[in-house]
């Protein structure tokens, strides 16, 4: 222990303070290497595949990730607190399918569209109590919830499609802003990145998110309210797949059951390329947003280069893979570096 | 000076008595402690495999008296058969759930094995049945170790490297496949015909099941390796200062894992005869769902491959009994959800009761 | 029996052994022998590095420099399995079980005895399991699992799990914690035999009068580093504790006199089924207030639940005259109450944030602004208190991990006193912080009780409660047991009722 020197923030007095702003670069390169790559993959698209720099394909492209990057937004602040949600797919199944029903029985759109987001929010909220209340993993809970709300699905709908949809809501749906190529979901996109991503970045909620999900004992500790806060994700989840799944049902002019089957695991996929941590605690919402738009880009590439999409898998599971395996690889192998011998 | 306050590693409040409690004031006397507590943790585990037993008997008595035909050879034979992939996932899952970790990827694996044996047989019409079914669990295992490693070796967590690698080897099926389909006619009759091969009447396909759960159950039981697996979910900290060798207790389950798929891989071709690039998708999640309905932790510890056969073998069967009740098949996987919240809940509460008995029993004979 | 002829080279030593963490140095240049038929006492406060020093010889660390010697030959324990091998049995301070395996499972793990076919032998087990319990004297039923045991029957199937392996080398880190006068008796005479059988022990406590009764040379460790190692012929308590402290004892504790003022706490006929029985006590303005008593007596779980952390079954706690809620902590924070949990590690901070986020993990809400928090505002929020608490610090961006225990626990207090309360909980407050900084932690709750506010200190160093508290509660097996003034609380009276009617033999 060297002599006291006060307290000087900026200084960088201790000795460890080298190795320590190193690392922080380090971490720092989660979220930054994820948008780099996106950068990357976007200038070599642009390059190499024809038709891809155009303002009509980047509509396309948006429209391809919108239900992703929607349902991502939630999903990660819920990752970050250390649970997960996999039945969002199916909140949003079920959503499109009552929405279908509710048009065969004759009801408006206008109040159809708010039913849907609401019946989200009791589905996100059915999850969020048997997490909290009852102190169920979410892991476990909401793999059960994502096989009963995929089948409460068939059975409101059945193998039926519901497809009269009026043109103006479903030619709405993916309706360009006016003067440009894109669509208005973008508009969506944007307002509820920015609500998400400032409460997780620059609120006291988003602070106690991440205490949550580094040691949520610690956070109970300091007077937080962690099934609470817990509860509200799951809802916020929950509402956002509801109108995720509004949204879908008009995109596609269709109303199923199986609508958006296996989703979940894509948008988990994407939450976890960019940059956030599946034990909780770390991660940012313009890394994730880096990640959904990634997986899109090299999609519409690759499709647009007529390379069969097959491949994407492929990428996927290996950039996954590799976006995980790097950074833990190369803390591990500087661990191992033998420390100087103290002096 | 000080003496040190140690963290109960259970999270549950633990005392040196229960001074609540009546026992606690006799203290002084010596008296077998724990003897009515070690039975009642015996019994939660038996009770767990017999609520689900009784559940499956009971659906079948029910199904049998709404229909008798349920239980007519030939439907029986069919149950069985479709039990026998879910089986064969669950109890390779199980050993991967047990040592606190998940393998999502079982689904493509068993797919990629699949393909890889109709492959084969397009290839070489004449290749004995035994060596296409050990190339498919070869695939099988090739896929596993390469999961194992990235969760051992690599430390990344199973979840996230496993939801990689199901979209890689699926990837790579489709690749492979480049939309292609192998039929029934592209594979020998012997093969095909391994469904309808029966000792004893049971199918074989059921019968290789019955050996791999009963191999599974033994070992985990029997051997000092399959206890460590249990040890290392439990607890793994603990069990690297017990020096367990834990990345090789963690990587072994996700190679055999990968065997078994292969192995499920094998048995769908030859059920089938009808391959393309999609099979097994969405398998990953009932297979975890079966193991979970039959008692294994999600985060690891418990649970038996007896418990995840179970599981296995009531979801198939609630999946054959619906149409036989006349319940529209669409609410079949409603129930099989409802069912996973209801186990899962009904583990915790016996968790949670078994708690508060050894928290209230007990005192210190000293 | 002091003294073997230095003929045969000690069983296990470690040659000039330093363990660095991050920025903090746990061990420099600790060398130490343990020769065959010796029980040998390793003695230091709290963050001395004792812990660390059992773990370099249980292969959990590897040291950084110097190595440690099995029968005088150089050896690299890579990892625990390689010191089990080499015959080192450890007894941890905190236990490592396995909480879904049964008992026995957990003593024999990795070592079950076999049958035929490389099989488990369960019966086997199960009754090698009950001869050990005999040998302790101690029913547990085998077949029960481990999860559910008191703190004290999961240490006492540690020290089954250690004789088991009828170690060369047994280490025992503080096993006697938790355990009742009878339980310690056997287990120092199944160290006594094993020695007596030519195994070197390892002994770490904190009660000199075990280290007397039952040691032949006594180690003592400070800050780090060695210090000395006598015969304990040779020693006296005071001389011992001279060495682990580095000065006179009576210095440390700076309490100043002050006129306690209204009632703040009132707890009233708190219970919880198995854990605390009819607990009753108040605290008053500018006093302190200890709460003493063994390991396991219930003292953390008391002000756990007077906090709101835990749920009670009857009883009321009241704070300045109002009924506080059960079960909410942020309602007690409401009331002016902050709560410095034992664990700092898991209680405490949240270890992979950064110190400003720690600092101001409870006083979010008043230092945002329309909703919102800035770090402009957080790094300021912290640097006054870090001023004050006289934090050693990089920048307050870096991980709270980074500090030493001692800066560690000056952020926890300062998370709370942040807050303003008027009732401060402290418990453990000086647990595996340096000597230096224990200092200023004294220094500090006195300022703090001469400022009018209210002091629970849950404390298990004697000389702590002694030289701290105005009052001294102790606990008994979930009960208050006695409520001692300043005149009347000595170490005697303290471990008197501490350990209830049956006394310590000593």
């Amino acid at each position: 222990m060297g002599p006291e020197v006060g307290t000087a923030p900026k200084a960088a007095a201790s000795p460890g303070a080298d190795t320590r702003s190193a690392l922080r670069r380090l971490a720092g390169t989660r979220e930054t290497s994820v948008i780099g790559a996106l950068v990357v993959a976007v200038l070599a698209a642009s390059l190499l595949v024809e038709g891809f720099a155009s303002g009509r394909n980047a509509g396309f492209l948006i429209l391809d990730i919108a239900t992703i990057a929607l349902i991502a937004l939630p999903m990660t602040l819920i990752v970050i607190t250390g649970e997960i949600d996999l039945s969002v797919a199916s909140t949003l199944g079920l959503t499109s399918a009552v929405m279908g029903q509710l048009w065969v029985m004759g009801l408006p759109l206008e109040t159809i569209v708010p039913l849907c987001v609401l019946l989200g929010v009791v589905l996100g909220a059915v999850n969020g109590l048997l997490v909290t209340v009852a102190g169920l993993p979410s892991l476990a809970v909401t793999i059960g919830t994502m096989a009963m709300y995929r089948g409460l699905a068939y059975v409101v709908l059945g193998d039926r499609a519901v497809a009269d949809f009026p043109f103006e809501w479903t030619g709405g749906a993916t309706a360009r802003l006016p003067g440009t190529d894109l669509p208005w979901v973008v508009l969506l996109i944007a307002v509820l990145a920015v609500v998400f991503g400032v409460v997780l970045h620059a609120t006291p909620v988003g602070r106690s998110l991440f205490a949550i999900g580094s040691n949520d004992e610690a956070t109970r500790f300091s007077g937080i309210s962690v099934a609470w806060t817990k509860l509200w994700l799951f809802v916020a989840s929950g509402a956002v797949a509801g109108l995720a799944g509004v949204f879908w049902t008009l995109q596609y002019g269709s109303a199923r059951a199986d609508n958006a089957f296996g989703l979940e695991l894509s948008v988990v996929a994407a939450v976890l390329l960019g940059g956030v941590s599946i034990f909780g605690g770390k991660g940012a919402l313009p890394g994730v947003l880096a990640g959904v738009l990634l997986l899109g880009v090299i999609r519409n590439a690759l499709s647009l280069a007529d390379v069969s999409s097959d491949v994407l898998s492929i990428v996927t599971g290996v950039l996954l893979v590799v976006s995980v395996v790097l950074p833990t690889t190369i803390t591990r192998l500087r661990e191992r570096r033998p420390r100087p011998a103290p002096s | 000076m000080s003496t040190t306050r140690n963290p109960d590693s259970t999270g549950s409040p633990g005392t040196a008595a229960a001074t609540g409690s009546p026992a606690g004031a006799a203290a002084t006397a010596p008296r077998p402690r724990g003897g009515g507590d070690a039975r009642a943790g015996r019994r939660v585990r038996q009770v767990r495999e017999l609520g689900i037993l009784l559940a499956l008997v009971l659906l079948i008595a029910v199904t049998t008296a709404v229909n008798p035909g349920f239980l007519a050879a030939q439907s029986v034979r069919d149950l069985l058969l479709g039990a026998t992939l879910l089986t064969i996932l669950a109890v390779g899952q199980s050993l991967v759930l047990i040592t606190r970790n998940v393998d999502l990827s079982v689904g493509s694996v068993m797919g990629l094995s699949a393909f890889a044996v109709g492959t084969l047989f397009v290839a070489f019409p004449g290749l004995p049945t035994p060596v296409a079914a050990l190339a498919g669990v070869a695939v099988g295992t090739v896929c596993g170790v390469v999961n194992g490693v990235l969760v051992a070796a690599a430390r990344v967590p199973a979840l996230v490297v496993t939801l990689g690698t199901l979209y890689m080897f699926r990837g790579i099926d489709f690749w492979w496949a480049s939309g292609r389909q192998i039929n029934a006619a592209d594979m020998p009759d012997g093969f095909l015909g391994l469904g309808r091969v029966t000792l004893l009447g049971v199918p074989l396909p059921a019968v290789v099941a019955l050996l791999v759960v009963l191999a599974a159950g033994w070992y985990l039981r029997n051997y000092r390796s399959g206890r460590e697996l249990y040890a290392v979910g439990s607890e793994p900290q603990a069990a690297r200062l017990s020096g367990i060798p834990v990345d090789r207790r963690v990587f072994a389950p996700f190679v055999v894992n990968g065997a078994l798929a292969g192995l499920a891989g094998v048995l769908y071709a030859a059920r089938f005869g009808t391959l393309d690039a999609t099979v097994g998708t969405g398998m990953e999640l009932e297979v975890v769902a079966a193991a979970v309905v039959g008692g294994v932790a999600i985060f690891g510890g418990s649970g038996t491959v007896y418990g995840a056969a179970l599981g296995a073998l009531l979801l198939s069967t609630i999946d054959a009994a619906l149409p036989m009740l006349r319940v529209d098949s669409f609410w079949q996987q409603a129930v099989v959800g409802l069912l996973i919240l209801v186990s899962i809940g009904l583990d915790r509460l016996l968790a949670v009761r078994t708690a508060r008995r050894l928290r209230g029993g007990g005192s210190r004979g000293a | 029996m002091d003294h073997h002829p230095p003929s045969a080279p000690p069983l296990l030593s470690l040659v000039g052994v330093g363990k660095s963490f991050g920025t903090v140095r746990a061990l420099q240049d600790v060398s130490l022998e343990l020769r065959a038929g010796e029980i040998h006492a390793l003695c230091g406060e709290n963050g001395a590095g004792k812990s660390t020093l059992v773990k370099t010889i249980a292969g959990v660390h590897r040291p950084d420099t110097g190595h440690v010697e099995v029968d005088g030959a150089r050896t690299e324990f890579a990892a625990p399995a390689d010191a089990q091998r080499a015959g080192v049995a450890v007894i941890y301070q905190e236990p490592t079980l396995f909480p879904d395996l049964s008992v026995a499972e957990n003593i024999f793990m990795g070592r079950q005895p076999l049958r035929t076919g490389r099989r488990i032998d369960r019966p086997a087990m199960r009754r090698a399991t009950e001869a050990l319990f005999e040998r302790l004297g101690v029913r547990i039923d085998p077949d029960r699992p481990a999860r559910g045991l008191s703190i004290a029957d999961q240490q006492l199937v540690e020290i089954a799990k250690a004789m088991s392996f009828d170690a060369r080398v047994l280490v025992m880190d503080e096993p006697t914690a938790a355990l009742s006068g009878v339980e310690v008796e056997r287990l120092f005479a199944v160290a006594r035999s094993l020695r007596d059988a030519g195994a070197a022990v390892l002994f770490i406590s904190h009660r000199f009068d075990e280290v007397f009764a039952l040691c032949d040379r006594i180690t003592v460790m400070r800050d780090g580093r060695y210090i000395s190692t006598d015969p304990a012929a040779d020693l006296t308590v005071a001389a011992v504790v001279r060495r682990m402290v580095g000065r006179d004892v009576a210095t440390l504790f700076p309490k100043q006199e002050v006129e306690p003022g209204e009632t703040v706490l009132e707890v009233e006929g708190l219970t919880r089924a198995g854990v605390f029985a009819d607990v009753s006590f108040t605290v008053r303005a500018g006093e302190i207030v200890a709460l003493a008593g063994l390991v396991g007596a219930g003292r953390s779980e008391v002000v756990r639940a007077v906090f709101g952390i835990d749920r009670y079954d009857s009883g009321r706690v009241r704070v300045g005259g109002r009924a506080l809620p059960q079960g909410r902590p942020a309602a007690a924070m409401a009331a002016g109450v902050a709560l410095v949990p034992e664990d700092r590690r898991q209680q405490g901070l949240v270890m992979e944030l950064s110190i400003e986020r720690n600092a101001t993990l409870t006083r979010r809400w008043p230092l945002s602004r329309m909703g919102l928090l800035r770090r402009r505002d957080e790094e300021r929020a912290t640097a006054v208190w870090a001023e004050r608490l006289r934090l050693k610090a990089g920048r307050f961006t870096d991980a709270v991990s980074t500090l030493s225990g001692g800066n560690q626990q000056k952020v926890v207090l300062a998370k709370w006193l942040a807050t303003e309360p008027r009732l401060l909980i402290v418990d453990e407050p000086t647990r595996g912080i340096d000597v230096g900084t224990k200092a200023e932690v004294h220094r500090l709750l006195s300022e703090l009780a001469g400022q009018g506010i209210a002091v629970l200190m849950v404390s298990s160093e004697l000389p702590e409660v002694l030289g701290m508290a105005d009052r001294v509660l102790v606990m008994h097996e979930g009960r208050v047991s006695a409520e001692l003034d300043r005149a009347q609380a000595d170490e005697e009276s303290v471990m008197y009722a501490a350990t209830g009617q049956k006394g310590r033999a000593a």
